[in-house]
C-alpha cells in the first residue's frame, strides 16, 4: 500500500491517511447535516422556528470528543516524525551545498557531484550547508524536507529503499531561479555506487588562484559561468576587455569592461545593467568583498579572456 | 424609535462642514469611514485578484508563458502584500466593524471618531507606499510577502519601500483596534452588558486585542530588517553575526495571530447571519463568545508551526504542534454551534445565508487541511508546497472573503437603504463557489505530490492540476464581477429597502435604513438578549 522509496514513507503516509480519514468523516457528516437541515427546515415547510435551549451536556460532548481526537492526531503525527531526527551514528555522510541556484553534493575524499548518487538500503545523513540565503531540500518521494539555513548546521537523513531516479527540489523561495534549483537523486546498488564514487574525480582547485577563490567564496559562479554559458548574469569568460552594451538609467551605451566597470558591477550592480539582463537581481557586495580584493578578481578574470 | 420622523436625515445625505468629496474624506462619522474603507479595499482586492490571475496564466503551462521569472516573483510578492496587509487584515474590521460595531452596541459612534478618520488616512498613505514600491527604480520587491531574511536583506529590489508600507499599515491596524476596545468598554447602550452583546461585536473585540498586542511586533521586525539593509546591522544575516531564524520567529509571532485578525470577524459575521435567516436564537451563545477569546489567546502561541522544517529544536516542534491541534477545538465548536442553530429553524435561503453556508463548507476544508499541516510528520511533506497555498486560500478567501461577501449582502440594505436583485446574486454565488473550488482544490492534490510553492516553472506531471486551477480562476473572476455589478446596480437603482428586510433581532434592524448621522434618535435601552425571536 505504501511505497518503499525511503524508510519514512510508511509512517508519514499512515499519519496522512489517519488524519485525512478523520477529517473527511467530519467534513461529510457536518456538510450532510447542514444540507439536511436547510432542506428540512426550509421556511416553505417550516414557517415557525422552534427555539431550542442550550444543552451543557451536548456542548461538553462536542468539546471533549474533538479534544481527544486532536490529541490523538497530534500523537500520530509526532510519532511519524520522531525517527526523522534520529540519524544512526554509522550513517554515511554527504554534505549538501545549496547556493543560488544550484545543489552540489560533496562526498568524502574531496569529491563532488551535481547528482546525489546513493547506495540502496544504507542510511545516509545529509549535512545541509547554505552558501547564501535559505534554501529547502525537498525530496517528495522520500517524504524528506529540511531547510538549508546559512550559519546553521541543519541535517536530515533517510534510508533509500528503491532503485531509481527521484526529483530533488528547492522548497524555500530563494530568488529568480528558485524553480530551476533542482537535482536528481539516483539510488543505485552498492556495487555501482562504489565504482561510481571511485570514478568521480577529486575536486580540482583552480590553480589556487586567489581571485577564483574570492569569486567561489562569494557564490558568484552560480550566476556567472566561466565557460561562456549564459546564466542569470553574463559569463565571465572573455568578459574582461570586451566591449559590451549596458543600460545606465535607461540609456543604452557601449563600454569596455575594465577595472572601473568591474568595480561598479560589484559594489553598485544596478547602475550599469548589461543589455538582455534584469535589473535588481544582483545585490551589492559592499562590505562582503573588500575594495582591495577587486584587483585580485580582475587578475583572475584576465586569465579567462579567451583570446 | 421613529417618533420624530420628520427630522430623520440619512447619514448619506447629511450635510456637514464640507461638501462633495471632502464631506467623505474628512468625515468622522463611523459609517462614512466604513464606506471609505469599503471602496479602497474593494479596489485593492481587484488589483490583487488581477495579479493572481496573471500568476495563474503564467502557470497554465510549464516554462515561460507570459512573463519572465523576475516579473513573476514580483507579482506574487505584490499579490501577497496587497491581499494580506491591505485587504484581509483591515477587511471586515475596518468596513463592517466600523459601520456596525457602534450600532450593534447602541452607540452613536466609536469612542474616538477623529482617530478613526486618522487611521483611514494612515491606511491610504501606507497603501500608496505599497503600490509605489512596484513602480519605482530597482523594480518590485521579490521576497514574497513574508520578507524572509537573509534573502530580503540581500536582494536589490524595493524591499525597504514595501516593508515601510507594511509598517505604516500596521499603525492603522493598531489604532483601529484601540478604538474598538475602548468603544466596547465605554460606549455600550444602557442595559447592554458583555453577555447580552451580539456576537459580531464580541469577535471584533477579541480581534482588536490581537491587533493592539501583536502588530507592534511586526513593526519592530520590519524596522530591524530595514536597519539591516541600510546600515548592515547584523540581526538576521549570519555573515554579520545574526540569525535568520530570529526573523522567522518574530515575523510569525505577529503573522500567525494575524490569521485570527482575519478570521475572527468573519466568524462573527456568520454568527449574525445564521440566527437571522433561521429565525432562531443562536445555539451556545457563551460557547461562541468564549471560543473567540480562546482562539485569540491560544492563537498567540502557535506561530512555530510555520517553521517545522527550519531546523528548530525537537522540543519546539513538539510544543507548537500540540498547541496547534488544541487551537482547532474552539473553531470546531463554532461550526457545531452554527449548524445546531439551523436545527428546527425556519430557514430562508437568501443570498447572505448562501454565502454563510459556503463559508462553513470552505472553512471546514481549510480547517481540516490545517490538521494535516499541524501534524509534524505530514507537514514535512506538504510544507512550502501548493498544498499550503490551497489551505490558506480556503481559510482566508473561502473564510474571510466569503464572510465579507455574506456581510455585504446582509448589510447592504442597511448601509445604502436599497436592495439588490436576489436572482442575480444567487447566480453570482454559484459561479463564485464553483470557480473557487476549481481554482484552489487541485492545488491540494499537486501539493501532496510535491509541487513547491512560489515556482515560476514546474515539472510536467503537475500540469493538469495547474490548468484546472487556471480555468477556475477565470470562472471565479467572472462570478466576482457579476456580484459586484449586481451590488452596484442595487445601490444605485435597487428597490427601497425597509428598515428590517430580514426580520433580524439585533439593534441595527431597529433603526431606519440607511441610519441617521447619530444612528439612534434617542439612546436605546437594551432589555433582552440579542437573538430572542419570539
Amino acid at each position: 500500500m505504501f511505497s518503499n522509496a525511503s524508510n519514512f514513507v510508511h509512517d508519514v503516509d499512515k499519519a496522512f491517511l489517519i488524519i485525512l480519514g478523520i477529517s473527511l468523516f467530519f467534513l461529510v457528516l457536518l456538510t450532510t447535516i447542514m444540507i439536511v437541515f436547510v432542506v428540512k427546515y426550509n421556511r416553505k415547510k417550516n414557517i415557525k422556528a422552534v427555539q431550542i435551549k442550550d444543552s451543557s451536556l451536548l456542548e461538553l460532548t462536542w468539546t471533549t470528543i474533538p479534544m481527544i481526537l486532536v490529541l490523538f492526531m497530534f500523537y500520530v503525527g509526532w510519532e511519524g516524525f520522531l525517527p526523522m531526527r534520529k540519524a544512526p551514528k554509522d550513517a554515511m555522510e554527504v554534505n549538501v551545498i545549496g547556493r543560488m541556484w544550484k545543489w552540489t553534493f560533496e562526498y568524502s575524499g574531496n569529491k563532488q557531484s551535481d547528482t546525489l548518487v546513493l547506495p540502496i538500503n544504507k542510511s545516509v545523513k545529509l549535512n545541509l550547508i547554505s552558501k547564501d540565503v535559505i534554501h529547502g531540500l525537498f525530496i517528495p518521494a522520500f517524504r524528506v524536507k529540511e531547510d538549508v539555513v546559512p550559519g546553521k548546521n541543519n541535517y536530515t537523513w533517510f534510508i533509500p529503499g528503491e532503485i531509481g531516479e527521484f526529483d530533488l527540489l528547492c522548497s524555500a523561495y530563494c530568488g529568480v531561479s528558485h524553480s530551476y534549483m533542482s537535482a536528481i537523486v539516483k539510488i543505485v546498488t552498492n556495487d555501482y555506487y562504489v565504482k561510481w564514487l571511485a570514478a568521480l574525480p577529486v575536486k580540482k582547485v583552480e590553480d589556487n588562484n586567489e581571485g577564483y577563490k574570492l569569486l567561489e567564496k562569494n557564490g558568484c559562479f552560480s550566476c556567472h559561468s566561466t565557460d561562456g554559458v549564459k546564466l542569470v548574469g553574463p559569463s565571465f569568460k572573455g568578459l574582461y576587455g570586451s566591449s559590451i552594451e549596458v543600460l545606465t538609467d535607461g540609456t543604452k551605451r557601449t563600454i569596455i569592461v575594465d577595472d572601473d566597470y568591474i568595480k561598479t558591477s560589484i559594489f553598485d550592480p544596478n547602475k550599469d545593467i548589461a543589455v538582455d539582463y534584469n535589473q535588481g537581481i544582483m545585490k551589492s557586495y559592499k562590505g562582503l568583498i573588500k575594495e582591495k580584493d577587486v584587483p585580485v578578481i580582475n587578475e583572475y578574470l584576465k586569465t579567462i579572456k579567451d583570446k | 424609535m421613529m417618533n420624530n420622523e420628520i427630522e430623520y436625515i440619512s447619514y448619506l445625505k447629511h450635510k456637514g462642514k464640507f461638501k462633495g468629496l471632502f464631506s467623505w474624506i474628512f468625515a468622522t462619522d463611523h459609517k462614512r469611514i466604513a464606506l471609505l474603507y469599503l471602496y479602497a479595499i474593494v479596489t485593492f482586492f481587484f488589483v490583487g485578484a488581477i495579479l493572481g490571475l496573471m500568476m495563474r496564466l503564467e502557470l497554465i503551462a510549464p516554462g515561460e508563458t507570459i512573463m519572465k521569472p523576475q516579473t513573476y516573483n514580483g507579482i506574487f510578492t505584490v499579490h501577497g502584500v496587497i491581499m494580506i496587509f491591505m485587504v484581509v487584515i483591515p477587511g471586515l474590521s475596518a468596513v463592517f466593524g466600523n459601520f456596525f460595531l457602534p450600532i450593534l452596541i447602541g452607540a452613536k459612534d466609536v469612542a474616538f471618531p477623529k482617530l478613526n478618520l486618522f487611521s483611514w488616512w494612515i491606511f491610504i498613505f501606507g497603501s500608496i507606499l505599497a503600490v509605489a514600491s512596484q513602480f519605482l527604480k530597482h523594480g518590485p520587491p521579490d521576497t514574497g510577502w513574508t520578507f524572509y531574511a537573509p534573502y530580503s536583506t540581500a536582494t536589490g529590489t524595493n524591499v525597504i519601500m514595501a516593508t515601510t508600507a507594511a509598517f505604516v499599515l500596521g499603525f492603522s491596524s493598531i489604532l483601529t483596534g484601540l478604538n474598538f476596545i475602548v468603544t466596547v468598554h465605554r460606549m455600550k447602550a444602557s442595559g447592554m452588558k458583555f453577555f447580552n452583546m451580539p456576537l459580531f461585536p464580541w469577535s471584533i473585540y477579541a480581534t482588536a486585542w490581537i491587533q493592539l498586542l501583536a502588530t507592534p511586533i511586526i513593526g519592530i521586525t520590519l524596522l530591524m530588517l530595514i536597519a539591516e539593509r541600510m546600515f548592515g546591522i547584523g540581526f538576521f544575516n549570519p555573515d554579520l553575526g545574526g540569525d535568520p531564524l530570529l526573523f522567522q520567529h518574530l515575523f510569525w509571532i505577529y503573522s500567525h495571530p494575524a490569521v485570527y485578525i482575519m478570521i475572527l470577524p468573519a466568524m462573527g459575521v456568520i454568527t449574525e447571519i445564521i440566527p437571522t435567516f433561521c429565525q432562531r436564537k443562536v445555539y451556545g451563545y457563551k460557547a461562541i463568545a468564549f471560543s473567540s477569546i480562546a482562539i485569540a489567546a491560544v492563537g498567540f502561541l502557535v506561530w512555530g508551526h510555520h517553521m517545522y522544517t527550519s531546523g528548530m529544536s525537537e522540543e519546539a516542534r513538539w510544543f507548537f504542534s500540540l498547541l496547534t491541534f488544541i487551537v482547532a477545538v474552539p473553531s470546531a465548536i463554532k461550526v457545531f454551534n452554527w449548524i445546531s442553530t439551523m436545527y428546527k429553524g425556519s430557514i430562508d435561503v437568501k443570498p447572505p445565508f448562501l454565502y454563510a453556508l459556503a463559508f462553513i463548507f470552505l472553512f471546514m476544508i481549510g480547517g481540516l487541511t490545517g490538521l494535516l499541516l499541524g501534524s509534524v510528520a505530514t507537514n514535512i511533506q506538504v510544507h512550502d508546497t501548493s498544498f499550503i497555498v490551497a489551505h490558506f486560500h480556503y481559510i482566508i478567501f473561502g473564510g474571510m472573503g466569503f464572510a465579507f461577501f455574506a456581510a455585504i449582502h446582509y448589510w447592504l440594505p442597511k448601509m445604502y437603504g436599497r436592495m439588490y436583485n436576489f436572482k442575480r446574486a444567487n447566480i453570482a454565488w454559484g459561479i463564485i463557489f464553483v470557480g473557487f473550488n476549481l481554482l484552489y482544490f487541485p492545488q491540494f492534490i499537486i501539493g501532496i505530490q510535491g509541487m513547491p510553492r512560489r515556482y515560476f516553472d514546474y515539472l510536467p506531471q503537475f500540469q493538469t492540476g495547474h490548468v484546472i486551477s487556471t480555468i477556475g480562476g477565470f470562472i471565479l473572476i467572472t462570478g466576482l464581477i457579476l456580484m459586484v455589478y449586481n451590488l452596484i446596480l442595487g445601490v444605485r437603482k435597487g428597490a427601497i429597502a425597509p428598515a428590517n428586510p430580514w426580520n433580524g433581532s439585533t439593534l441595527e434592524w431597529q433603526i431606519p435604513s440607511p441610519p441617521s448621522l447619530e444612528n439612534f434618535d434617542e439612546a436605546p435601552v437594551v432589555k433582552k438578549n440579542p437573538y430572542d425571536y419570539i
